[in-house]
């Protein structure tokens, strides 16, 4: 009898330990918030993305530059919206003082963009608009305008104003494509690009082998073609790569809207002189001085003008929305530097 | 000769109700080491973060919970006659997918409840269906239903959604059933239907003839159960639930997408087995699953209050159900030894 209730006894403790055990493993990751701070909180689609790691980079600059701002950098583990509804609901439990979101739905998250703002926690949207009710506002990284014709101007520069241009776009059915290939054309109508035709446009559907052999049909339609414009990430890789591998490197050259990373090696070989997106660092740099000067009182509402630190300031449209600035540009000076982040 | 009547209950001629009750069997019992885990959890969370026990946001943590909760009251009841449903969180995208088409078609909030409860319990009875007819173990048959329920979700959407509403409708998900003590109605139905599953599980013949089929569904068959009879019942009101899930999630976020609720039916598992309801069938309580719900649902708002990145709870989730699956079988094998 007394071995029975002895041995349980010590199966207790056992169970004792791994309880406490479990409650204190987190504790290494829990880092005390600085009461004396104002907070702001960074909601991206999901975690382990570098593009939004960067980001991320660019809004704890921000704290740094102004002082007395922390940086809360947090996202769901799936790119869900449900996911990404908990975690803010956990922010306004914490009664952080902004919040700024990249959505994973434009809709699902008013409701709790709405009971933030009834907390007296100010929102605003970056990279992926929450939609109008649930924000104060949301800031673009460009506008259609800007992207197309910063790509026009690009090309113009390599080729020195003169020659055959073709674009390899995605799939003939993407709005950001189509939109962009339009204010594209709008650009073309100025005098100095009378010595530029566009001679085609063709569509990789955004797939790196069919991108690939357009290019490759691009080059033997068009014996006398000089440049090409691909606004689309996967266009311009395979595309560039289609030039290095067709011994076109110095006759062709490709630009558009790509990723550092994957457009080092067309850089430095000479495929590709320059090309252009949005970087990220200052994105979550400007976001965040946007937050901050909400919550020092500035006005951003529609039809105001809101200023961004070192990038300026942005006038806020009739639909809550504002862009940032023209897209950046990337060359053999740089893209070494930013193929490390994204 | 010392009083007979001391050895009265040890008699060979007295069959007791049960064993004798021992303190430290009450205290070894599943639920009491979930009872000191929730504790821990509360404690814990108290003594690190002051904005957690604040009723509204405790309130505003149940929402993040309830609906998988309210699903994790039948998956425990499959898992404990050996079955398993995997395509619950599939069934919550395909009703959440009708309720949006009938939101767009501009019905009210009777006709859009009413169509996912329906669409759900459909798709769970063809689980069923297919679960007693064929033979093929449940693990099986829903893996495949997983992928056509959520299929035709992907197919029918593509990367749209379908965000029209009534406001009436989105007001169940978004708003308090009672504003004090704040409770979300998601979070009320799931206290309500969890005690009409104990009562039901541990109290009518019916719930015992549950255990007997866990334990042993041939002996349980010919002892003049209907096995299959009520395996497909239990899968046709897994499906009503996740009916009822897809109503309630949709009407908290307000838009359908075909990646709602994905990946939700390993939570809802995550609970159950925590739930200390054996994978194997045949044990298990209602108590348990309410419990590892509470502790699972609160252990994660505490973490996410203190910022932990979600894939670190994740990771901490899995060893506390690793450890604490895994740590009463050992100790039960050591004590056995001894």
């Amino acid at each position: 009898m007394s071995d029975i209730t002895r041995t349980s006894r010590r199966d207790l403790l056992k169970l004792a330990a791994i309880g406490a055990a479990g409650v204190a493993l987190p504790m290494p990751f829990i880092t005390r918030a600085r009461a004396d701070n104002k907070r702001i909180a960074m909601v991206v689609k999901n975690l382990g993305n570098s593009y939004f790691d960067a980001c991320a980079n660019g809004a704890k600059q921000a704290a740094a530059e102004i002082g007395g701002f922390e940086i809360i950098y947090t996202a769901p583990t799936k790119a869900t919206a449900e996911d990404q509804i908990a975690i803010i609901d956990s922010l306004i439990a914490q009664k952080v003082d902004g919040i700024i979101v990249s959505a994973n739905d434009a809709n699902a998250l008013v409701p709790v963009g709405k009971k933030a703002a009834s907390r007296g926690i100010k929102v605003i949207s970056f990279d992926s608009a929450i939609a109008k009710d649930g924000r104060i506002m949301h800031l673009n990284a460009s506008s259609t305008p800007l992207i197309g014709a910063k790509q026009v101007q690009m090309i113009a520069k390599t080729l020195k104003g003169e020659g055959e241009v073709a674009i390899l776009s995605a799939a003939s059915t993407m709005t950001n494509q189509n939109s962009w290939i339009a204010a594209m054309k709008e650009e073309w109508k100025k005098p100095e690009y009378a010595k530029m035709p566009l001679v085609a446009t063709v569509y990789g559907d955004d797939q790196d082998d069919k991108s690939y052999r357009e290019m490759q049909a691009l080059v033997k339609a068009h014996p006398n073609l000089k440049g090409v414009i691909s606004p689309t990430t996967i266009g311009i890789r395979s595309g560039a790569k289609a030039i290095i591998d067709g011994g076109l490197i110095g006759k062709v050259f490709i630009t558009g809207l790509g990723l550092p990373s994957e457009m080092k090696d067309a850089v430095l070989k000479g495929a590709c002189d320059s090309f252009a997106i949005w970087n990220p660092v200052e994105y979550g740099y400007s976001s965040t001085q946007i937050m901050i000067n909400i919550l020092n009182g500035a006005d951003a509402s529609a039809g105001k003008t809101v200023k961004m630190g070192k990038k300026g300031e942005t006038k806020i449209g009739d639909d809550g929305e504002a862009a940032m600035g023209e897209p950046f540009e990337f060359n053999k000076s740089n893209v070494e530097e930013f193929a490390k982040i994204f | 000769m010392s009083d007979p009547s001391i050895h009265a209950p040890s008699s060979r001629y007295t069959v007791a109700d049960h064993a004798p009750r021992k303190i430290s069997a009450i205290l070894l019992r599943w639920e009491s080491i979930l009872v000191m885990m929730l504790a821990a959890v509360i404690i814990g969370n108290t003594l690190k973060s002051p904005y957690f026990l604040d009723p509204f946001n405790l309130a505003d943590a149940t929402y993040n919970f309830s609906e998988k909760a309210i699903m994790a009251l039948i998956m425990a009841l499959l898992i404990l006659v050996r079955e398993i449903d995997l395509s619950v969180a599939a069934i919550v995208a395909l009703s959440s997918l009708a309720i949006g088409y009938m939101g767009a078609a501009g019905y009210g909030p009777v006709p859009l409840i009413a169509t996912g409860l329906a669409v759900g319990m459909v798709c769970g009875a063809f689980n069923g269906f297919l679960v007693t007819r064929s033979g093929v173990p449940s693990i099986v048959i829903t893996i495949g239903t997983m992928s056509l329920y959520r299929g035709i979700a992907q197919v029918s959407l593509g990367d749209q959604a379908l965000t029209t509403y009534p406001q009436h409708y989105l007001d169940l998900g978004q708003s308090y059933l009672f504003d004090w003590p704040p409770t979300p109605l998601s979070f009320f139905l799931f206290l309500l239907l969890a005690a009409c599953f104990a009562v039901f599980l541990h109290k009518t013949a019916a719930g015992r003839q549950l255990f007997a089929i866990g334990a042993n569904p041939v002996a349980a068959r010919f002892s003049g159960i209907r096995v299959d009879r009520i395996r497909l019942i239990l899968f046709t009101i897994s499906g009503l639930l996740a009916g009822l899930g897809a109503v309630l999630l949709t009407a908290r976020i307000g838009v359908m997408r075909p990646n709602i609720a994905l990946g939700w039916e390993l939570d809802i598992i995550t609970m159950v087995i925590l739930g200390g309801v054996a994978i194997s069938g045949g044990v298990g309580t209602i108590g348990g699953v309410v419990l590892a719900v509470f502790v699972l649902g609160l252990a994660t708002f505490g973490l996410a209050l203190m910022n932990v990145p979600g894939i670190v709870i994740n990771v901490l989730l899995g060893l506390l159900l690793i450890v604490s699956i895994a740590a009463p079988i050992v100790i039960r094998g050591q004590s056995g030894r001894r």
